[in-house]
């Protein structure tokens, strides 16, 4: 499930007992239980998509668009922030890690915490939001257990990639809209966030919807999916826009999603770096690439956004409906319904019987089949450009 | 390190540092620097004092090439600071910054230290060796395989200095290195800094710690160097000392105390 | 995240698990956890025999399995989720108890709950004996791209020092009175989330300046590299091979 919720901590989860009201009871904690507290808390609430839950082949396809994805980023970081790219995304990518432990206090007993996707889009770009993210859920996966290590492909794909790209092209698009000027900038973050949390649970119901283990209605999944999220979701953007906000108060020029809409000084670009903010982030060249990007991100957008809804509409009969808006009316802040919805449907055969021959076979095959490609592109891909290859490739290509 | 491909220069070594007419404006058109002037011998330390905004820093960032583009020139030991000789100077000039958490950037302590050099190419039993000799230099030996997130304020000091040392650069350049650190850090530090055999330029508001370790200092104020003297001297020329916001803490006077080894 | 944490599953020890070069031990976890995801739900012993194998690696590395067990409790979650398919998932049903189940959500459920079970506790072993910094060499020595290794050593060297920021904002804004109870307080807490993020950014930078000082030029210098013989490979491989055989075998059997 979870996928996209699964870092979706936004919100609503009731903290159990132990858990005590948001940020710091009434009793001044002493430092190392906040320590605790802020190293503990979000760990056993962020749920990745484990193991087992996307089929196999599924899993390799989409670990092989993670790694494409992740190899695009990788060029685009760099040209963006050429060498400082390591130091720069890396701080970022620990900034997002210990943001995401920051509890937002709903009301009582509830809270809920940035999955920073959209965040990270609006921060840092795209590209270097990609990273970031994609790092933090590659470590969470080796370091924490978070996450299933096949289901990395899915996890970096649905949470780093969708949702920071959907942030990320909303974002572009309104600021080009609406009038230029802050406001804009943070009004814009709010709906890019908003509507970057539902992207992200419609992709995971699509990959569902073609590898999913189990059978399920894909309407219901898309309605229980798309509702919890667009909640979620809600949060996700008011963190964000007001994060966004506050960074734009004191330090405006480090805000990509809010570049060019200041008339910097003349700035004469005079080689080495420093002062950051002038010589290292004018409007780059990559201008005329980003515009092609951009195309290219729209259209994967709205193709998934129409497969979401077309599928949604194809399948899902008004029982399914109640039914799911039913459970979800009830308690959406527990836990088991996050779970209870997210997850569902799998138009993969599954017939038992002949599953295990045409199953089998597909899934060895597939397997096999995108390992080898993938290694084989990624071969190529690597001789002519080390710096851009992707993750996932490399080890799947070595396991196998 | 690396042979100097040409040393050229005077035969006598030259000066570890020369900078003459320095100038420099960022980008936004505040200008910081207006035209520095001072050399440093070789072997000397000396302290780099100035008020808040003086433009230390900026001097700082303009030694090893890191700030360019203004007017002037800074050569280190001969060598102008250019796009040209980048690497060689970067080697030359050991630039300790001010936080020790930005300087040790690496997962452990050796890799740290390992950094530069093998930046420059050495690798192997070479590079350990080297790794070795410069964390026993700094006392921190035995500290090789932790992680920097793991060691006192006053450790992670000592490994910057280490950082910078494996390079046996021309040039120690120490930025506050006596800011947050606990008495007997600040001793333990100012003796590895007093046994090492190179040139040291220290910036810093400690003035008891620059006359303890420097015999000689710079004032630098408004952009430009306001007075070059003896250290004792200009901490007790009270009108010099006002007249640039420096400030002895209380009861301390340069003029009690007795300089030593 | 990072060194030192409470979180982190590392367990120091000498096991001749320990001491398996890292990128050994990640391609084996990977390539078991991939034969795993590969079976056939039916095959339901098969999963006994992964359970098995992973147990005679946990003692072989001496892991207790108290700390395993309790890591598993801890991160399976999804087990919750696991419980719920039998209820939604369509086709026949079956009734259990007086309830009416799904058939093949039941077999969804136990295929995601054996699996994903599996899976952790994987990934809890590798994690259990190596080190963060091992980690990071196995991933550079499988040819991850090397940018992205860095990005996360640096996230990992400065993830300590990032959250030890944002507790002293929080210790900072609760020494003046401030409580974070609701909605109404997100403001402040975002204030500190956008202070933390320009400190971050900027200590980037500050750490590029650092890297440069000493001769970073775009590529950082290999130090460390992790090498294993053919020995260590088999060894580490013996798990993913052995699960192999019994994958095979739940297909034909």
């Amino acid at each position: 499930m979870h996928q996209p919720s699964p870092q979706c901590p936004i919100f609503p989860e009731i903290l159990f007992s132990n858990l005590r009201p948001g940020i710091g009871a009434t009793t001044l904690p002493t430092t190392t239980s906040l320590l605790h507290k802020v190293c503990n808390k979000p760990h056993h609430r962020t749920v990745h998509v484990p193991d087992g839950f996307i089929n196999a082949p599924t899993s390799a396809v989409t670990g092989l668009v993670a790694a494409g994805a992740l190899a695009v980023s990788l060029r685009g970081a760099r040209r963006e922030l050429d060498e400082r790219t390591a130091p720069l995304a890396g701080l970022v990518a620990a900034f997002i890690f210990a943001v995401q432990m920051l509890n937002f206090p709903v009301a009582a007993g509830t809270s809920g915490h940035l999955l920073g996707g959209a965040l990270a889009a609006i921060l840092v770009g795209p590209y270097t939001g990609v990273l970031c993210v994609s790092v933090v859920l590659l470590m969470q996966g080796l370091l924490f257990a978070d996450g299933g290590l096949t289901a990395l492909g899915v996890n970096i794909t649905v949470m780093a990639v969708v949702t920071t790209v959907v942030a990320h092209a909303v974002l572009r698009g309104l600021v080009k809209l609406l009038p230029r000027g802050h406001r804009t900038v943070t009004a814009a973050s709010f709906t890019a966030a908003l509507v970057s949390v539902p992207a992200a649970a419609v992709a995971f119901t699509l990959l569902y919807a073609v590898g999913g283990t189990t059978e399920v209605a894909i309407g219901k999944v898309a309605t229980a999916m798309v509702g919890v999220h667009v909640l979620i979701g809600i949060g996700e953007a008011a963190i964000t826009a007001l994060t966004v906000g506050a960074v734009i108060a004191v330090r405006p020029d480090l805000v990509y999603g809010a570049r060019g809409l200041q008339q910097r000084l003349k700035l004469r670009v005079n080689g080495e770096l420093v002062d950051a903010p002038a010589a290292s982030r004018p409007e780059p060249a990559p201008v005329a690439s980003r515009s092609h990007h951009k195309l290219w991100i729209t259209g994967l957008v709205t193709s998934l956004v129409l497969a979401g809804f077309v599928s949604f509409y194809a399948s899902a009969s008004p029982d399914g409906l109640e039914k799911v808006a039913h459970d979800h009316g009830i308690d959406k802040a527990e836990k088991e319904h996050r779970y209870a919805d997210s997850p569902l449907a799998d138009y993969g055969v599954k017939d038992v019987s002949d599953a295990r021959l045409s199953g089998g076979l597909a899934g060895v095959i597939g397997v096999g089949a995108t390992v080898a490609a993938g290694s084989g592109v990624f071969w190529v891909v690597r001789r002519r450009r080390t710096a851009a290859e992707a993750v996932e490739a490399a080890p799947s290509s070595q396991a196998l | 390190m690396t042979a100097s491909p040409a040393s050229p220069a005077s035969p006598a070594s030259p000066a570890s540092l020369e900078v003459s007419g320095l100038a420099f404006a960022y980008p936004d058109g505040h200008q910081a620097l207006f035209g520095v002037d001072f050399g440093i011998g070789r072997g000397e330390r000396v302290a780099l004092l100035g008020p808040n905004g003086a433009g230390k820093t900026t001097l700082v960032l303009h030694l090893n090439g890191i700030l360019g583009g203004g007017t002037g020139t800074v050569r280190v030991a001969g060598l102008p600071v250019g796009k040209k000789h980048l690497a060689e100077i970067r080697q030359k000039v050991g630039i300790v910054f001010q936080d020790p958490d930005d300087q040790l950037f690496m997962p452990t302590v050796r890799e740290d230290v390992a950094f530069g050099p093998a930046a420059a190419g050495l690798k192997g039993p070479e590079l350990e060796a080297r790794v070795v000799a410069a964390l026993e230099r700094v006392g921190m030996r035995e500290f090789a395989d932790r992680p920097p997130h793991h060691l006192s304020f006053g450790q992670r000091r000592r490994v910057a200095v280490a950082t910078v040392l494996v390079m046996e650069p021309e040039i120690l350049v120490l930025d506050e290195p006596s800011s947050n650190l606990d008495p007997a850090s600040r001793r333990e530090l100012a003796d590895i800094l007093r046994s090492l055999d190179v040139t040291v330029l220290m910036v810093t508001h400690d003035l008891p710690y620059a006359l303890e370790l420097c015999p000689r200092s710079l004032i630098l104020s408004d952009g430009v160097i306001a007075a070059d003297g003896p250290t004792g001297e200009l901490l007790a020329d009270d009108a010099l000392m006002r007249a640039h916001r420096l400030e002895l803490p209380f009861g301390f006077d340069p003029r009690s105390v007795t300089m030593g080894a | 995240m990072g060194a030192g944490h409470t979180h982190r599953l590392y367990r120091h020890g000498h096991s001749p698990v320990h001491a398996l070069p890292p990128h050994t031990k990640l391609a084996a976890v990977f390539a078991f956890v991939v034969v795993v995801v590969s079976t056939p739900r039916e095959a339901m012993w098969a999963f006994a025999l992964y359970a098995v194998l992973l147990a005679a690696v946990a003692s072989v590395a001496r892991v207790p399995a108290g700390f395993l067990l309790k890591r598993l409790l801890i991160e399976v979650p999804f087990v919750a989720f696991a419980v719920l398919m039998p209820f939604v998932a369509e086709g026949e049903r079956v009734d259990v108890l007086g309830l009416s189940l799904s058939l093949n959500g039941l077999w969804g459920a136990w295929n995601v709950l054996a699996k994903g079970t599996l899976g952790v506790a994987a990934s809890v072993l590798l994690a259990a004996t190596t080190e963060l910094r091992e980690l990071l060499l196995g991933l550079q020595r499988l040819k991850l791209p090397p940018l992205l290794v860095q990005i996360a050593s640096f996230m990992i060297r400065y993830g300590d020092v990032i959250t030890d920021e944002m507790r002293r904002m929080r210790i900072a804004r609760e020494s003046r009175g401030f409580e974070a109870r609701g909605i109404r307080h997100w403001g402040v807490l975002a204030k500190s989330a956008g202070a933390l993020f320009i400190r971050s950014y900027e200590r980037g930078e500050r750490v590029h300046l650092a890297m440069v000082s000493r001769g970073y030029a775009g590529s950082m210098p290999v130090i460390d590299e992790v090498t294993a013989s053919r020995a260590q490979w088999s060894y580490a491989l013996t798990l993913p091979c052995a699960a192999l055989v019994v994958c095979l075998l739940g297909w034909t059997l």
